[in-house]
């Protein structure tokens, strides 16, 4: 299931929605991305995430698909925030469940991983000497890639 | 064909959307882009180094040699930092 709103989330309502009444589920593992108030250059007092309305939604869409290719799982869920927020504030949501937590942990990590460098959002930070758009990171881009070729254990043993 | 600029795109070229009839011999991504930088000192700046651009092509990753129709939704925008 894919969200992407400007309103805040709260994560234990979201997780326990996302298992309620699916009683195969064995764990489901959440990932609860916030604002810091220290970025590579210095102090944030903010940041504003802009989207492109439309072809985020289908990303994250396509990414939480190839996830359930990759792994067995029950139920997943991503929301992920726009608009302007605080330090502190959380941005987004990862929760993935399945019936055994090797399957759950890996594809929490591969969501994340792959929507940082796949859907379309960008971050605008407001700093003391004024606003700066967020520069991708180089090693995002080789996180991201590690998991191009699927290698995961699906069938791992409690 | 349409337009949509984002984060700093939209900025330098002081366009969040536009519809544009590019000429005729504007056939893919790479010959839009040079077109565009024509269209303005705003737009040259926002294009100067493409490394830093991305394009999607209805909602999609396009690369520079793919192929355009006149009725796309075509989209400019720096590398995403999402997450």
């Amino acid at each position: 299931m894919i969200r992407v709103q400007r309103e805040d989330f709260d994560p234990a309502r979201e997780t326990q929605a996302l298992v309620e009444g699916k009683h195969e589920i064995g764990g489901v593992v959440s990932f609860v991305g916030l604002v810091r108030d220290l970025a590579s250059g210095g102090a944030i007092s903010a940041m504003t995430l802009e989207h492109y309305p439309g072809m985020t939604e289908r990303k994250l869409a396509e990414i939480e698909a190839e996830a359930h290719t990759r792994w067995p799982l029950a139920a997943s869920l991503i929301i992920h925030r726009y608009g302007r927020l605080e330090p502190g504030e959380r941005i987004v949501l990862v929760a993935t469940a399945s019936s055994h937590r090797d399957a759950a942990f890996e594809a929490c990590r591969f969501l994340v991983d792959w929507l940082k460098t796949k859907a379309p959002f960008w971050k605008l930070e407001e700093t003391p000497q004024g606003e700066r758009w967020v520069e991708a990171r180089a090693e995002d881009d080789r996180t991201a890639q590690e998991w191009a070729q699927p290698k995961s254990k699906p069938e791992a043993a409690e | 064909m349409k337009l949509i600029y984002f984060a700093w795109l939209k900025q330098r070229t002081g366009t969040a959307e536009e519809e544009v009839t590019p000429p005729k011999e504007v056939t893919d991504v790479a010959a839009l882009l040079e077109w565009l930088k024509s269209r303005g000192p705003g737009y040259a700046a926002a294009l100067r180094d493409l490394s830093v651009v991305r394009v999607a092509v209805n909602q999609e990753f396009a690369r520079l040699d793919h192929r355009l129709e006149p009725g796309d939704e075509v989209a400019l925008f720096p590398p995403v930092t999402g997450g």
